[in-house]
């Protein structure tokens, strides 16, 4: 019996694997390696290859919109993952857990919808919130609370004397933002739930006010699920430009492109001078270094392998 | 005073929480609201009609003023295709991951810490670094503008993670349970699917649907890998009547859009709980 098993597990094996590894192969590990080998060519719309060494990568210093948009997102990935990612969704997690249960449940699920709302939908949506008055949403609601405040999309109008952001910029934020922040916001959540009660019983049972007791125990009690879901979205919101896309499509001008789009631009615009894909995967690469870095420093920081097996948890 | 105080203190979370929630709120049901109005401002409808679900009946959007010429490809077509590739890609990471990951739960071979190590070290490419690469692959190899190659790719992509979800489960599952599944006679392949794979509903069920809305939304490849409108999915469909300077027809762009978002909504409204499962294991956009 134990040998007839023996005997038959090797091509088993294969039935079980092989539809996996062919696959992750062809599609995934294959093209991590030809996105390097094309960066170091002259590859356009025609796919030929011509070695051009490291060519592309020289381009890049000399690029006149290099700097632009380097700033552009290190400005992009600091400020929605400060304000949504991490703020927006501590500030959800800490305030639906200190209400009625399925109130905050509730209020939770709401902010869900944008992450599963098709990004084409999602775009018309908030497109349409921010059009002219009497049309779109936010300038209605802000003529009819009787304010002189008129919201344009495509500005690059500061918000204020005092703080030089152009309003575009701050639709972006939250365009990428509202989607953001559900990903910490369930992760705060399940960590604030599983405190202890009686550490906050004690707290309270010392004097401390809720806001007390949300410095001095709650949040030290969740500095590092705080702590890895700022590590995780820096590299996704870093390598996103979906929601970009289509929004502004990185407009006016090159005000809100990003890293990514960037690449993305080069490789497949429409308009002239586009189908770059060697440029595009040079410029791919320096995304693609900077996530090996940080996928290593997971693996190293966050024992990324204990984490992902914990699927089974529920969090609801 | 004390007590009046302490209802304030007590409405506080709630007046914060229905201020910072409510953008998205009122944006969804504007755009129901507008999907059946003649024109919407802000909230307020100012004819209700149901015209602008007309292309439900006529099977086409057609560019206003146009006439015949300037129509995008069916309707029912485009659904078929989003449906298509949503269910295939739900369907074959289901299977892939579940067979893969039962090999990583129950069998020791050689290559298995590097396979799983090289997919986790995978999960953390984001597609813009492969789609120019994948571009060229699917080129190469005949797939360019098609749906398969579009399914395989999406499949692919996501496998990863699948398999790290499905591995979970079953690692929770004794090995007692096989072993007497075997012992009765039972082969490998028999035993994982009459015995394992009824333990495992919840983690099935998690990627099904998770799978399954991605792949039903998807944009990025659908814009990259296909050229052909009869190709098109409803995310393609939506991006154009947005990007299309000769579009005026709002009350249309809603409906459509709302169209889109039925299945969505429907999960929303009755799977949450899985939602959220696959939410934090998600790579996601953002």
């Amino acid at each position: 019996m134990i040998h007839r098993l023996k005997r038959l597990r090797i091509p088993y094996l294969y039935i079980f694997i092989m539809p996996a590894v062919l696959l992750i192969a062809i599609f995934f590990l294959a093209p991590v390696i030809l996105t390097l080998f094309i960066s170091f060519t002259n590859m356009d719309y025609m796919l030929r290859w011509e070695w051009a060494g490291l060519l592309n990568y020289y381009k890049m210093m000399r690029d006149r919109w290099a700097g632009l948009i380097l700033r552009n997102t290190i400005f992009y990935v600091i400020a929605t993952l400060a304000c949504f990612n991490v703020g927006m969704a501590l500030v959800i997690s800490l305030l639906t857990t200190h209400i009625h249960d399925k109130a905050g449940a509730a209020f939770r699920a709401a902010w869900l919808l944008p992450r599963i709302t098709p990004s084409t939908v999602y775009i018309v949506v908030w497109n349409w919130a921010l059009a002219e008055y009497p049309y779109g949403l936010f300038n209605w609601i802000l003529r009819n609370l009787g304010s002189d405040l008129t919201l344009r999309k495509f500005t690059m109008q500061p918000v204020h004397p005092w703080l030089p952001l152009p309003w575009v910029w701050v639709w972006v934020i939250l365009v990428n933002g509202f989607i953001g922040a559900s990903f910490g916001m369930i992760i705060f959540t399940a960590a604030i739930k599983a405190i202890p009660i009686d550490y906050i019983n004690a707290a309270k049972v010392d004097g401390a006010s809720t806001l007390q007791t949300i410095r001095y125990v709650i949040l030290p009690m969740i500095r590092w699920p705080i702590l890895f879901v700022t590590a995780y979205q820096t590299l996704s919101l870093l390598t996103s430009y979906e929601q970009i896309l289509l929004f502004t499509d990185g407009g006016p001008g090159y005000a809100t492109e990003v890293w990514a789009l960037y690449s993305f631009h080069k490789a497949f615009a429409e308009y002239a001078g586009a189908f770059e894909f060697a440029y595009g995967a040079a410029l791919a690469v320096v995304l693609v270094i900077i996530g090996l870095i940080a996928s290593v420093a997971y693996y190293k920081v966050f024992r990324f392998r204990e984490l992902m097996m914990e699927s089974k948890i529920e969090v609801t | 005073m004390a007590r009046a105080l302490d209802y304030v203190k007590r409405a506080i979370p709630y007046i914060v929480l229905v201020v910072i929630t409510s953008p998205i709120v009122l944006m969804y049901i504007m755009l129901f609201v507008a999907s059946f109005s003649r024109t919407v401002y802000g909230l307020v409808p100012d004819r209700i009609t149901l015209s602008n679900w007309n292309f439900l009946l006529t099977g086409y959007i057609v560019v206003p003023g146009t006439g015949e010429l300037g129509r995008y490809p069916n309707v029912y077509l485009v659904t078929f295709n989003t449906f298509l590739l949503a269910l295939t890609v739900a369907t074959l990471e289901v299977v892939i991951s579940s067979l893969a990951a039962y090999a990583i739960s129950r069998y020791s071979f050689r290559g298995r810490n590097a396979f799983l190590s090289l997919t986790l070290i995978l999960h953390s490419f984001p597609s813009i670094t492969l789609l120019i690469a994948i571009f060229y692959i699917l080129k190469s190899i005949g797939l360019f503008d098609t749906l398969l190659g579009v399914i395989l790719v999406k499949v692919a992509l996501e496998l990863p993670l699948g398999i790290w979800i499905m591995k979970g489960f079953y690692d929770g599952i004794p090995w007692d349970m096989e072993m007497s599944a075997l012992v009765d006679g039972c082969t490998r392949l028999e035993a994982w699917w009459k015995v394992i794979m009824p333990n495992v509903k919840g983690g099935i069920a998690s990627t099904m649907i998770f799978a399954f809305l991605s792949g039903w939304a998807e944009y990025i490849f659908i814009l990259t890998f296909i050229v052909s409108e009869q190709n098109w999915t409803l995310s393609r469909l939506v991006a154009a009547m947005i990007g299309d300077w000769r579009f005026v027809d709002y009350g249309q762009l809603a409906a459509v859009s709302f169209y889109y978002m039925i299945p969505v909504v429907v999960f929303f409204l009755f799977f949450q709980k899985y939602l959220l499962r696959m939410t934090i294991a998600s790579k996601g956009p953002l």
